[in-house]
């Protein structure tokens, strides 16, 4: 019965006076209940979707991290907390999370480089337009399309290596991707390069909402540019720029695709959702991946309501 | 304010500004341009001339070929396009929905639903996955197109947020007026609200659409048989059989830009303004 009215309701491409006695039949119930109705129709789909991809599998990987599973076969035995007595006992399943503080600090130079050519470009800047585009189009690119465009930018002889040496510092080259001491940097660069445009164009979106005049007013006063981005722009975007810095640390512990398309977590370029994801996938523990994946939950929840309660508190 | 004479701080402070960001430029140009020159070059010439070098002739189209017939590059773009249009499909019909029951009817059912939606943020999806894929897996759908389909039509939240704000700017009036004249829920979200919603759809389709296009690890992880290989995961099996090849492997990283550049210089405005109302959820 229910399911005739809706198809009738839906669609009845003219509410002309013809097909009153059709759209009677839904339209005939209260509001009251058409609100019950749609409601449930409405949400049913996106409410699956979101327990069935989401919740259950945050709450069953609770469940796999304190289990022995192997992720293929049909038993698995209850094992208490071992995987993560294994996971606390052992500094090789914590190096990666020193690797994020590379991509941490990343973020923190994308934003402040960020801030500071929004403002180059927002205030009376030429072509500002080019700029911007070039900058920000990085972001749209595919991962595995710059991630390659990188593997080559650093390789050996290749583009870095050749502009250092025209411009004197050939003395500098070294293998960018295998040499510990700058691998991580460079693929921490490679993130910076690819999301500061994004950041750019959404500061300057921000920025675009302060009076030229207020500006204008200050330099009369006799404010200097750095002065006026410190006591005019900052605080015009504060709230923007506080969110991005909390999203940075989530991000940071995150990272995952950059890295693993471009080294494959080697030579000490794991990050933490590498390392799971191989003992997920490669090693067939399913289990300490579970726990690995349940103490980076645990971290990027704490971090996001320390967010909420912050963001709210500024209002 | 550019009648008034320029004092000499401010034009050093303006001669310094274009000198960084020319300099920038070349950062962002650079790279993107060396393999734009290493994809037309030929084997031999990539092997024996400088990167920064043009290549000898720019209507060399045999990389291109290479990666069409022996990449599978078709294959990928028929698979990307497949999963786009049915994600986009999907998510834009979903997020419309579920934001007009948040926007018209707070009752504690859709509050409820929408805290679920506010919760979910924190999980962030790529932890989960390990368990996510024993889901998709149960289900029967790993190496199907329907698990990237669905898991990108499942768990956005930024889709949602997209509608809001525009729901919030249609007046509630409307709605009303639409009562007095006799028409039901459904009518009035079809013939009302989803008309006037096609701005918030594009910029959906826009944000959405990039994401999907650009995604690596669903399509790593889920398809990864041959025939079902995205964009993304086809360029990927470039590392291996050409290696050392890397005009090959550039035309085909060019090939995978050019669509996300004729969207960019196309749709640029449009592009700005639905990251901003993403990123600022108020």
């Amino acid at each position: 019965m229910t399911k005739t009215n809706e198809n009738v309701a839906g669609n009845s491409s003219d509410i002309s006076t013809k097909n009153i006695k059709k759209k009677l039949n839904f339209s005939s119930l209260p509001y009251k209940k058409q609100k019950i109705v749609i409601s449930i129709i409405f949400l049913i789909i996106p409410v699956i979707l979101l327990t069935v991809f989401t919740y259950i599998p945050a709450i069953s990987m609770f469940g796999y991290s304190f289990t022995d599973w192997d992720g293929i076969s049909k038993t698995k035995n209850f094992i208490g907390l071992k995987n993560y007595q294994t996971m606390f006992s052992d500094i090789k399943y914590w190096q990666p999370l020193f690797v994020s503080i590379y991509y941490f600090i990343a973020t923190f130079v994308q934003i402040g480089l960020a801030v500071i050519v929004a403002y180059l470009v927002s205030f009376g800047c030429k072509a500002s337009g080019i700029f911007k585009g070039v900058y920000f189009f990085p972001s749209l690119v595919n991962s595995v399309a710059i991630g390659f465009v990188f593997i080559f930018f650093f390789q050996p002889g290749s583009t870095l290596d050749t502009v250092l040496n025209m411009v004197g510092l050939g003395g500098l080259t070294k293998l960018w991707l295998q040499d510990t001491s700058t691998n991580n940097i460079s693929l921490a660069f490679v993130s910076v390069w690819r999301y500061v445009g994004y950041n750019i164009v959404m500061f300057s979106a921000a920025m675009a909402s302060i009076s030229s005049d207020v500006l204008e007013a200050a330099r009369v006063d006799g404010a200097n540019k750095f002065q006026q981005l410190r006591h005019i722009i900052l605080p015009g975007i504060s709230t923007i720029l506080g969110l991005q810095l909390f999203l940075s640390i989530t991000g940071a512990l995150s990272a995952f695709e950059t890295p693993y398309i471009m080294t494959n977590g080697g030579n000490g370029t794991m990050t933490f959702i590498i390392q799971t994801v191989q003992y997920a996938f490669q090693n067939h523990r399913v289990g300490l991946a579970s726990a690995m994946a349940m103490v980076l939950l645990l971290i990027c929840i704490i971090v996001t309501s320390i967010q909420n309660y912050v963001m709210n508190r500024k209002g | 304010m550019s009648k008034r004479k320029l004092s000499f701080k401010e034009i050093l402070f303006e001669t310094i500004k274009y000198a960084f960001l020319l300099f920038l430029l070349l950062v962002f140009v650079i790279p993107l341009l060396t393999v734009f020159f290493t994809a037309f070059k030929t084997g031999t010439e990539y092997t024996t001339t400088n990167v920064l070098s043009l290549p000898s002739s720019f209507l060399n189209f045999d990389n291109f070929k290479e990666v069409f017939q022996k990449g599978n590059m078709i294959n990928g773009f028929k698979n990307t396009v497949i999963i786009l249009v049915f994600s986009l499909l999907g998510s834009v019909l979903t997020g419309s929905m579920a934001a007009y029951i948040f926007s018209r009817f707070k009752t504690k059912f859709s509050k409820f639903v929408n805290g679920m939606f506010l919760v979910a943020v924190m999980i962030p999806g790529i932890a989960t996955q390990v368990a996510t894929f024993q889901i998709v897996a149960g289900l029967g759908l790993f190496n199907t197109r329907l698990a990237p389909i669905i898991l990108y039509c499942g768990t956005d939240i930024m889709t949602i947020y997209i509608f809001l704000q525009f729901l919030e700017n249609i007046s509630v009036s409307l709605d009303e007026s639409a009562i007095i004249d006799g028409a039901n829920y459904f009518q009035i979200f079809y013939k009302i609200i989803l008309p006037l919603l096609s701005p918030a759809i594009v910029t959906v389709l826009i944000t959405k659409g990039v994401g999907v296009y650009n995604d690596f690890y669903t399509p790593f992880l889920y398809t990864p048989k041959a025939d079902l290989l995205t964009l993304s995961t086809t360029l990927f099996k470039f590392k291996g059989p050409y290696g050392a090849h890397w005009e090959i492997i550039s035309a085909g990283i060019i090939v995978i830009m050019i669509p996300t550049l004729i969207v960019f210089i196309s749709l640029q405005k449009r592009i700005y303004s639905g990251l901003v109302s993403g990123s600022v959820k108020e």
